[in-house]
């Protein structure tokens, strides 16, 4: 059972923690209406780390503005728990967000910042307090109760918004790009710390990010956006290794896209074949003089000096460039079909280089790694 | 050296500039607040420290008045400017330069002309009562000018562009991302107003108010143009012993008794409403 699966069994059984019905969100500036969100229809279910990953502009922020309530879709419906909650404002939603830049209250004290939706949804004084202090143990900002947000350094103040949010139980939280402000290295120990939080309290996360890695990290299931849509939605694995469009394939990690004509065709499988000796093979029903797009990942193929054995994938090619990056040694290789190809080769021993630049290489990989796009 | 030397030659003109022309002044007059004797025959340093007790028991009354006036158009001023520098901060898009000058507008304007065309406005027969006045709507005898209100009115409206200012200044400094908080955080719109944005603006209100409620209780303009003879403000009677009378020392001494009313009314006012805090807020 893969990844996909268990959360879709998972929503058969209870109603979802978010569902998006054919959302589209129009703004009007100028007289102009510029489509953000051009029909997006979603279902997270409870306790999924779900993220919307897409580069700038895509709608993703938009998307998860329209869950919090701060904008509210031009059609569509929005529904937290089964409930319809079109119309409702913020204030009234089962749902807190973490802003990118935290927005934490600089005139009130991390304590006061964390019990603060406790307090307005009507928790005695004492009690909120409690809460709170509990909840900043969790993020492990104990003893910091009474410091004003500003005397915090970043990562600190990132664990007060968390704090501040999750401290409300929420239905679902909403992270938009949390961990943008941060160095690289306190990213990516928040990433796991992020992880182990969502584990440990059990709440809905829905994570907006232009970062794959970590969407890719921390994921349950991605959707990809792009223009305002869901290019692909799927647990990392399946977005990684099976990109179902040229955006998602250059989008996440590095991908090589080849093309071809289909020659031959057999079980289920579709052969190009651009030179002697060469084949490209992937699973497909095509007939021949098809033309395909495939992509397949630079770590999937091998680079050798002679033509290898058996009925895998194989091409032809120029070594274009080597750099050495230490876990591996990246491979430019222009193919006898003309695509620029990146490999990485994992340094295993520490012998020389396979092939240096402008040697002519064989490439080679396990057809059940090349995948046709769109299919 | 010439390093360390280059802040103080900075501040070295304005330095000069204030210790010439408000230093020294303050010195002289302070002396000549101690002093006895008249224009004629010279004044004499005697240290008539009665000065400033004939002065409080003579003018007690407009002192109170003036500082009543200063607290009543200090807060017509909050009230009425609180909700223009909201809408502008948060409301005024690219439009926010002009409406700030419009703010600014009237002081294109002399002061004293602005007063005297509220006394025209709002005489008598004027263009304002004496249509209401011939429709009924107001009896015959019915007057504006030469009331306190006409007094209180004037200095809210010469005044309130020093309170717009400061309080759209620190209005503008609040993230919306806050509000937006805030509204996440289960805050109707009008709890996220008196919980985020009204205390993180509180330090415009503070300087708004230094800026309207000194000058307004000092000021004698606006009760000797819209106030009659029972509107009589301190600045008044200070400005008439000087010009007038020319007893300069119980003038002086009076000047030292406002200021230094005034200055313990912004201290304990500062204390009250917890400087630190809002000097905290505003440096942040």
């Amino acid at each position: 059972m893969t990844q996909t699966e268990e959360a879709d069994s998972a929503i058969g059984t209870e109603l979802a923690a978010i569902e998006l019905k054919g959302i589209v969100k129009t703004f009007h500036s100028h007289g102009d209406a510029v489509a953000a969100v051009k029909g997006v229809d979603v279902t997270i279910g409870e306790g999924e780390f779900f993220s919307l990953l897409g580069p700038s502009g895509c709608g993703k922020t938009t998307t998860m503005r329209m869950i919090a309530g701060f904008d509210e879709p031009t059609e569509g419906d929005v529904f937290l728990h089964g409930k319809n909650v079109v119309g409702v404002p913020p204030n009234k939603r089962d749902v807190n967000m973490v802003f990118q830049s935290y927005a934490l209250f600089p005139h009130m004290s991390v304590l006061e910042n964390v019990a603060f939706g406790l307090r307005r949804k009507g928790v005695a004084k004492d009690e909120a307090a409690r809460r709170a202090g509990e909840m900043l143990e969790i993020v492990d900002l104990k003893g910091r109760e009474k410091r004003r947000p500003r005397e915090l350094s970043g990562g600190q103040q990132q664990r007060v918004a968390l704090a501040r949010a999750l401290v409300n139980r929420p239905s679902a939280l909403l992270l938009d790009e949390p961990l943008g402000a941060l160095d690289l290295k306190l990213r990516q120990a928040m990433q796991v710390e992020l992880k182990r939080i969502q584990r440990e309290v059990g709440i809905t996360f829905v994570y907006v990010t232009h970062d794959q890695n970590e969407a890719l990290t921390m994921s349950d299931r991605i959707a990809v956006m792009n223009d305002g849509r869901i290019e692909q939605l799927g647990s990392p694995r399946e977005i990684y290794e099976r990109p179902a469009s040229r955006f998602v394939a250059g989008f996440i990690g590095t991908s090589n896209v080849l093309s071809g004509t289909v020659s031959r065709t057999g079980s289920g499988k579709a052969i190009v074949e651009p030179g002697p000796g060469e084949r490209i093979m992937v699973s497909h029903e095509a007939v021949p003089g098809d033309e395909i797009e495939l992509t397949v990942r630079p770590e999937k193929i091998d680079v050798r000096s002679d033509p290898p054995d058996g009925d895998g994938c194989a091409l032809r090619g120029t070594v274009n460039e080597v750099v050495y990056l230490g876990m591996f040694t990246n491979y430019n290789v222009t193919t006898s079909t003309g695509a620029e190809v990146v490999v990485f080769v994992q340094n295993v021993s520490s012998a020389d280089d396979v092939a240096t630049r402008g040697d002519s290489v064989w490439l080679s990989w396990d057809p059940r790694h090349s995948y046709v796009i769109g299919a | 050296m010439r390093r360390r030397l280059a802040p103080y030659a900075l501040i070295l003109p304005g330095g000069l500039w204030l210790a010439i022309f408000f230093v020294v002044p303050m010195v002289v007059m302070l002396s000549f607040s101690l002093m006895q004797g008249d224009v004629v025959n010279g004044f004499r340093l005697t240290w008539h420290w009665q000065n400033y007790s004939e002065g409080l028991s003579t003018y007690d009354s407009q002192l109170i008045r003036s500082l009543i006036y200063g607290v009543l158009a200090t807060v017509a001023c909050i009230v009425l400017a609180y909700p223009v520098a909201y809408w502008i901060a948060f409301r005024g898009g690219a439009r926010k330069t002009t409406y700030l000058f419009l703010i600014l507008l009237p002081f294109f304007v002399s002061f004293v002309l602005r007063t005297f065309s509220w006394k025209f406005l709002l005489a008598d027969d004027g263009i304002v009562l004496s249509p209401l006045k011939d429709i009924g709507l107001l009896p015959q005898d019915f007057h504006v000018i030469a009331t306190g209100f006409a007094v209180v009115a004037g200095l809210t409206y010469n005044y309130l562009p020093f309170m717009v200012l400061p309080i759209y200044v620190a209005l503008e400094r609040v993230d919306p991302k806050l509000i937006e908080a805030a509204q996440d955080l289960y805050a109707a719109p009008t709890q996220a107003f008196l919980r985020v944005v009204f205390p993180l603006s509180l330090p415009g209100v503070f300087a708004g108010v230094l800026m309207t409620f000194v000058p307004v209780s000092a000021d004698y303009v606006n009760s000797t143009v819209l106030g009659g003879t029972n509107n009589t403000m301190i600045g008044n009677i200070i400005q008439n012993l000087y010009l007038v009378n020319t007893d300069y020392p119980q003038a002086a001494a009076l000047s030292f008794t406002l200021m230094a009313i005034l200055l313990i009314g912004i201290f304990l006012y500062a204390k009250a409403l917890g400087t630190e805090d809002v000097l905290e807020v505003a440096t942040r």
